[in-house]
């Protein structure tokens, strides 16, 4: 059996699915929220990486590169909100943030 | 890359430049003569508009392309950019004073600010997914570090983290669906797109959709997308709230236009149903709750929501006539919403953030002009005729009218009365209750000339209307 662009497809949208679950069920800690995120985002990169690969052409895995780096620059950006939110609270848990209530 | 591609992006290209001879300079200048960051930012906005004037253009209604078509420059891009130059501008003197009270690092907001603006400069010029995606990080990224300017804040901290999470999910679910459209399409060029599109409907396009209308709702803060906004508005400092709250409008605005009409157009009859519930959700949800808060950030939170579901109104229409009027109503919104927010940071002067609703009692004896000034941006934002908001409700509901749909109309004004009562209450206070504290109100000359410049603003726009309208109209 051979690999198809359908293959690759379901893969992402298991990792997508993966990530949503992980950013709404999660009611711990705020890292795994951070890595949730960072998996919703690789998925997003199975699907261009495997699009660009069907049509023969590097569009889509030039905006690959792109997420990659926009997502470095997010990851850095959230752990730093994170750092001086644990300075303010101790605490990383997801409950503990009801000071607002949105 | 030839030079016209790059004489078409000069705006942006002298923005950037200056936004990184500000964080040098800034870095060597002492702590007393911090003052001239401002100033230089100031001026840097002041000769990006003379730049973005004076491209001389042989056909102003001509749509010029560049860098491989990634980056477009008509006549929307252009008046949005010099809105959101003359908002920001007015924002830098509107905050000097509030930074150095608060002891905000000011080198920072400044940098950040800017750079915020050059992303909201590129999503309003894009024309490729790839433009739309880099814009609207370069607008989140340095959004999440300033709401988190003040590391000590416990409220700003967690807003920031909020923000921060709900901002990558609606990221994350804008590059799925995007991913979704390139894979059936095979481009990333909006135009293309649309040729595409064109040929017929699939269901994975579809799909794609629904997840860019997702990420558009959430970056205007659209019923159910809309959680972030009273937090963030609440925790954020005065002076960052301000910022979320006109440039990135408007910049989520060029982004609707660009992704929904100039690169799916041809599928308007599926967004048109989703930007229906949309707006019609947001419209009753943010009227209806707005009256229930005390606090003044949180009730402009809820009346930002309210506001952008009207000016969904225009886009859900689909046609030219609906898409300047949204046009306007976004542009209208921002200056509302910076004036308002100017208030807010000038009586937050003494150290303390001036956000309850009782801050705000017999400001008339305090300070005539400043209630003056409210009075008007608050009977602007409730869209009482004459002022500006009058006019932009206006538009859209006539587009609404004249695209058949009725019901949404009568909801639209029937909730534009009921929203009023929460603006009117604020006039209410300022001119007919005793006030609190009788602290004089300090005013430095050039934000008292900005203030007066915004507030009456409301006034003028709405009486010479049709000059912003006409501008507006010839965008598309």
């Amino acid at each position: 059996m051979s690999l198809t662009l359908a293959h690759f497809l379901a893969l992402g949208g298991i990792l997508f699915s993966l990530s949503v679950a992980g950013i709404f069920l999660n009611r711990k800690n705020i890292i795994i929220l951070l890595m949730a995120i960072e998996l919703m985002l690789l998925s997003v990169n199975m699907n261009f990486v495997a699009f660009s690969r069907f049509h023969g052409h590097l569009d889509g895995q030039v905006f690959v590169f792109f997420i990659l780096t926009v997502a470095a620059a997010e990851a850095a950006i959230g752990l730093a909100i994170l750092m001086v939110l644990f300075r303010n609270r101790s605490s990383i848990n997801v409950e503990d943030m009801d000071d607002l209530q949105g | 890359m030839t030079a016209v591609d790059l004489m078409l992006a000069l705006p942006e290209l002298f923005i950037l430049f200056m936004t990184c001879v500000i964080m040098l300079v800034g870095l060597w200048l002492p702590r007393d003569r911090q003052g001239l960051i401002s100033f230089m930012s100031v001026m840097t906005l002041v000769f990006a508009a003379i730049i973005l004037l004076g491209w001389d253009d042989s056909n102003p209604s001509a749509v010029d392309y560049a860098f491989n078509a990634a980056f477009v420059r008509d006549q929307m891009a252009d008046v949005l950019k010099l809105t959101a130059f003359i908002l920001l501008g007015a924002i830098f003197i509107y905050a000097r004073q509030y930074l150095r009270v608060f002891k905000m690092a000011i080198l920072e907001y400044h940098v950040l600010s800017l750079f915020m603006l050059l992303g909201a400069m590129v999503l309003i010029s894009s024309a490729s997914m790839l433009t739309v995606y880099l814009g609207l990080e370069l607008i989140a990224l340095p959004s999440y570090a300033l709401v988190a300017l003040r590391r000590d804040d416990k409220r700003a901290t967690e807003a920031a983290m909020k923000y921060f999470v709900l901002g990558s999910l609606a990221s994350g679910l804008l590059l799925y669906g995007l991913s979704m459209i390139y894979g059936v399409t095979g481009t990333l060029s909006l135009a293309q797109v649309a040729n595409i599109t064109s040929m017929g409907n699939n269901t994975v396009l579809v799909l794609g959709l629904i997840f860019v209308v997702i990420g558009i709702a959430f970056k205007l803060g659209v019923v159910p997308l809309h959680m972030w906004i009273p937090d963030v508005y609440e925790g954020a400092p005065a002076a960052v709230t301000i910022l979320i709250s006109s440039v990135p409008k408007l910049a989520a605005f060029a982004m609707a236009i660009r992704l929904l009409s100039d690169g799916m157009g041809n599928m308007q009859e599926h967004w048109m149903s989703m930007l229906v519930v949309l707006a019609t959700l947001s419209i009753v949800l943010g009227n209806l709750v707005a009256i229930a808060q005390s606090n003044i950030k949180r009730m402009l939170a809820y009346s930002t929501i309210a506001h952008m579901g009207f000016m969904l109104l225009g886009l859900l229409t689909g046609t030219d006539q609906g898409f300047s009027a949204s046009m306007f109503y976004a542009i209208v919104y921002a200056i509302m919403s910076a004036g308002a927010f100017a208030v807010i940071i000038l009586l937050s002067q003494h150290g303390v953030e001036a956000e309850n609703l009782d801050d705000y009692k017999g400001l008339n004896k305090r300070s005539p002009w400043l209630a003056l000034m409210m009075l008007m941006l608050m009977f602007s934002l409730a869209g009482v005729p004459v002022f500006a908001g009058f006019f932009a409700k206006w538009l859209v509901i006539q587009a609404v009218l004249d695209a058949g749909m009725v019901w949404l109309a009568v909801l639209a004004v029937v909730f534009s009365v009921i929203g009023a009562f929460y603006y009117l209450r604020v006039v209410k206070l300022m001119y007919f209750d005793e006030p609190d504290s009788d602290e004089a109100i300090i005013v430095p000359a050039d934000f008292r000339a900005a203030l007066t410049l915004n507030g009456s603003a409301q006034l003028l726009l709405g009486i010479f209307a049709n000059i912003l309208i006409a501008l507006c109209v010839a965008s598309f």
